[in-house]
């Protein structure tokens, strides 16, 4: 595959070592003229000098024939327009953003860059999964279906424990998928009673969580955070 | 109308003040709060007396852009001294606040052509400026008496 990583910051710069080592054809584009002598004694001919935001630099780096195209600068707008422009006017089948502030993220979707990467994100994700905040963990965003499954451990306070499934009065837009009790999963049914110490799982609309953190949560708390 | 200019430096803060002195409502947003200072240039009053707003915040930022009114806005102009800012938050102006009219400015002409194209209203201040040159020297060319007819086409 021929693939222009822009960007050679720490992570352009190890990704394009790796993509060249898997025996790809890669140009690494950079606009700091200092940064992109230093990389250049290493990876010599595969590096460009340039500001990858303007048409010409993508051009002379072969951006018609390129199969992917990587944006992995330290600004947002950067990796935005870079992605954009190598998608919609060059025809590029595959594009990665990375995203600098997680807060950007909602440009990234509204402009249809995807997808994006983002540490920050990645990091918390990674946290959330080792500290989960009322038990519950994200484990999967669908995001082309639009659905989320999440994971949820039932604590001593949960207000459904000793409850059947068939009365949970479940948030429109979520539904109950399986139930992992003492390491066992089972697709529960109407009749299930559920127990302190279960992990359950759910599929969901997203911005269905905190409907649902307050159905499962401990008793007494209105769920939120 | 209310215009919103995002980008208060000196082509922003001029189109605010003309446009504040053709009687509509404006609003500027500046991630620099001395930018302030460049819009009361040359008038008489503070900014905020003949009904100005403005406000300090990046134009990425959506609370930024809600507090300067975009929610409301008929027109809105992107003239910060960044191209790549410029047409990003032009598009989120159009796209996510659905403002009827918006402007870039955008200085590379390359990229000023091909977003025109794509429905973005760009203002290209190099390609003013190359085509007021290019017209210089054609007339003053013209005064001398046309083309060179010896100098040979590269």
């Amino acid at each position: 595959m021929y693939i222009i990583v822009v960007g050679a910051g720490k992570v352009g710069w190890n990704l394009a070592r790796e993509l060249l080592e898997k025996d790809h054809e890669v140009t690494l584009i950079e606009a700091d003229r200092r940064r992109y002598l230093t990389v250049e004694q290493e990876l010599e001919h595969n590096v460009s000098y340039g500001d990858a935001s303007e048409l010409w630099v993508l051009e002379r780096a072969g951006i018609q024939r390129a199969d992917m195209v990587i944006a992995v600068t330290g600004d947002d707008e950067d990796n935005m327009l870079i992605c954009q422009v190598a998608r919609e006017k060059y025809l590029v089948e595959q594009i990665i953003a990375r995203v600098n502030n997680p807060r950007n993220r909602q440009h990234f979707d509204l402009l249809g860059i995807k997808p994006s990467v983002s540490a920050t994100d990645l990091i918390l994700r990674l946290l959330e999964h080792e500290v989960p905040e009322y038990g519950l963990v994200h484990l999967l965003d669908l995001q082309e279906e639009q659905l989320e499954i999440i994971e949820m451990l039932l604590g001593e306070n949960s207000r459904v424990t000793g409850r059947r499934v068939g009365d949970l009065r479940m948030p429109e837009g979520s539904l109950l998928i399986s139930v992992l009790r003492s390491g066992k999963g089972f697709v529960p049914t109407a009749d299930t009673v559920l127990e302190q110490g279960d992990e359950i799982l759910a599929v969901l609309d997203p911005g269905k969580e905190d409907e649902l953190k307050t159905l499962f949560g401990p008793e007494g708390n209105g769920g939120g955070g | 109308m209310f215009i919103l200019i995002v980008g208060c430096g000196r082509v922003g803060s001029s189109v605010a003040r003309g446009m504040l002195r053709e009687g509509h409502e404006v609003s500027c947003l500046d991630e620099d709060p001395e930018s302030h200072a460049r819009l009361e240039v040359g008038l008489e009053r503070s900014w905020e007396d003949l009904g100005g707003q403005f406000t300090v915040g990046a134009g990425l930022e959506s609370e930024a852009l809600v507090a300067a009114g975009i929610e409301k806005a008929d027109v809105f102009i992107a003239s910060t001294d960044g191209d790549n800012t410029n047409i990003v938050i032009s598009q989120i102006a159009q796209r996510r606040y659905q403002v009827p009219t918006v402007i870039a400015r955008v200085l590379d002409p390359l990229r000023a052509e091909w977003y025109q194209r794509q429905g973005l209203h760009t203002v290209c201040p190099t390609r003013v400026a190359i085509d007021m040159l290019e017209g210089a020297v054609r007339e003053a060319g013209s005064r001398a008496g046309g083309p060179d007819e010896t100098a040979e086409v590269a």
